[in-house]
């Protein structure tokens, strides 16, 4: 029976062969028209990472100088763009730290070399001014600084200079975050609460709300309002994980271990942040789109399904 | 009835605040007189204004967090921060006298401006540098990152350093790396101790020293 439904298929397929082309066409136009430019970067490569970007006391004195500060300043304290371009409590320098300088944590002399690249989502060469602005829409949960805008001409500006005797098109050791190896235990959500609550808590606060001093955040939110939304890279587990080994807590890098560094990202991830801007009004169909990857998007997590982001 | 219920209330609101003006007056008699079980005078060592004594390692007391003053005198009882001078003190004082000490020390609004350093200007911009940038290719995040710009402290955790005694700063920095001091939240501190210089350490005391605190 299944061999004559084949067959079937197989002679219907045959017949309309030009018509599935076309169908399959249409299909690939709708997907590139969501944009995702969150998608996963390749490994980066191993070695320790080498590069040195150059220092701040040698940005000229000159109207490309002033670009490159401009785009320095918007980095650390991007809340000066909210309202603007910035719709929740963050700041680029949260995720790449030391001003987007740190190896192993997504340096920007590590991403403009590898950039324009084509990516296969939407089906066509992306600018680095694209993936920045993507930034914006998702990490940022605001919308892109326009093409031309002197905010994204600053921040392209930083990126350059900051990659300043780097190959272009060479991936270097440190770039991104370092893949986390899978552990033997699943990211545990519960096991992560408790490592959560000894280790992240005394800056993130005890319900991931960050800290404030006069009105700034001195500690970022994680989830929430004020954090990334649902289509920014970190809310995916192995992201968070990765970054999280790597990175935290400020000044102990590599102190979790991996398991740990797995099931806290399980943890952070595990609650509600602002929607996907991607989303429609169906999760489901959204999750289906832009959600098969290692994340709670859509999930039911203690009796809530996720993803229908704060309000 | 009526009557007696709100004579009830007067007297209860009477109470709360003798006892709030008791607790900063016990504040301010073991601060200026200690207590008769072997506290000493605070301000004996630690300045009339709680400003500390530079040159000595007695650091300033006056506009940090009552919470973090408290955690400090309870662990100097412990074997988390060993001090020979603070033991002792900290062991005569009961959980009250604690309270109320932090609290009395912690009101003292003083703008304290940075000292003078005589640290030499490259010291002073190495310093600068370490608060403000950290050294990350050593896993030094700034110092600001953690204790607020401008080193004015964050919440109950990390204090401020904005005015503190330049040779205090030092001393701690070396207890942690030695393990005198480990009573940090987490050994954040540790670790950035273990990873300073030691003209590190000296430049970011003396930097530190001479920032003016702002209060939060």
């Amino acid at each position: 029976m299944f061999t004559k439904m084949f067959t079937k298929i197989k002679n219907i397929k045959m017949l309309t062969g030009s018509g599935f082309i076309m169908l399959a066409l249409a299909l690939t136009n709708v997907t590139a028209a969501e944009k995702d430019y969150q998608v996963e970067l390749p490994t980066a490569p191993k070695g320790v990472a080498t590069f040195v970007p150059p220092s701040e006391k040698d940005i000229p004195k000159n109207a490309f100088g002033e670009a490159v500060r401009y785009g320095m300043s918007l980095f650390n304290n991007t809340q000066q763009l909210r309202g603007k371009y910035v719709g929740n409590d963050l700041n680029c320098v949260n995720c790449h730290l030391d001003n987007g300088k740190q190896a192993d944590s997504a340096p920007l002399w590590g991403a403009y070399p590898m950039y324009p690249a084509y990516r296969k989502k939407n089906d066509r060469v992306n600018t680095i001014d694209e993936r920045i602005q993507g930034c914006f829409t998702y990490s940022m949960n605001g919308s892109p600084p326009p093409f031309g805008s002197k905010e994204l001409t600053a921040l392209v500006t930083y990126h350059y200079w900051l990659s300043t005797g780097a190959r272009i098109g060479k991936a270097l050791p440190g770039r991104g975050y370092p893949r986390l190896a899978k552990t033997k235990n699943k990211p545990s959500v519960s096991r992560g609460k408790k490592i959560f609550s000894a280790n992240c808590a005394i800056c993130h606060g005890a319900k991931g709300q960050g800290t404030k001093v006069n009105g700034n955040y001195a500690f970022p939110p994680l989830w929430g309002k004020g954090s990334f939304n649902w289509g920014a890279g970190m809310h995916r587990v192995n992201t968070a994980a990765s970054f999280i080994k790597a990175n935290m807590p400020l000044g102990k890098p590599n102190s979790l271990t991996d398991q740990e560094a797995w099931d806290v990202a399980a943890f952070m991830n595990s609650h509600e942040r602002p929607g996907d801007p991607r989303d429609k009004g169906d999760i489901t169909q959204t999750a289906k789109t832009f959600h098969k990857h290692q994340c709670f998007y859509g999930q039911k997590v203690d009796g809530k399904r996720l993803g229908n982001g704060t309000k | 009835m009526l009557k007696l219920k709100y004579r009830t209330t007067l007297l209860t609101m009477l109470m709360v605040f003798t006892h709030i003006a008791m607790g900063s007056d016990l504040g301010k008699t073991l601060a200026t007189q200690g207590n008769s079980k072997g506290a000493t005078a605070c301000i004996a060592c630690h300045g009339v204004d709680g400003s500390g004594l530079a040159g000595a390692g007695f650091p300033r007391l006056a506009g940090l967090n009552p919470a973090y003053l408290e955690k400090q005198l309870h662990d100097f009882t412990k074997a988390s921060r060993t001090n020979p001078m603070m033991s002792p003190i900290a062991s005569a004082l009961s959980e009250k006298e604690i309270k109320a000490v932090a609290d009395y020390f912690s009101k003292i609004k003083l703008t304290i401006p940075g000292s003078k350093s005589t640290a030499n200007n490259k010291l002073m911009d190495e310093g600068k540098r370490l608060a403000e940038n950290g050294n990350w290719s050593n896993d030094v995040p700034a110092c600001f990152a953690c204790h607020g710009v401008g080193a004015s402290g964050i919440g109950d955790h990390f204090p401020a350093l904005a005015g503190q005694q330049a040779d205090y700063i030092e001393q701690q920095i070396l207890s942690w790396r030695n393990g005198q001091r480990h009573n940090d939240p987490n050994q954040l501190m540790k670790g950035v101790a273990m990873r300073l210089s030691e003209t590190e350490i000296k430049a970011v005391s003396a930097y530190l020293a001479s920032l003016t605190m702002v209060e939060n």
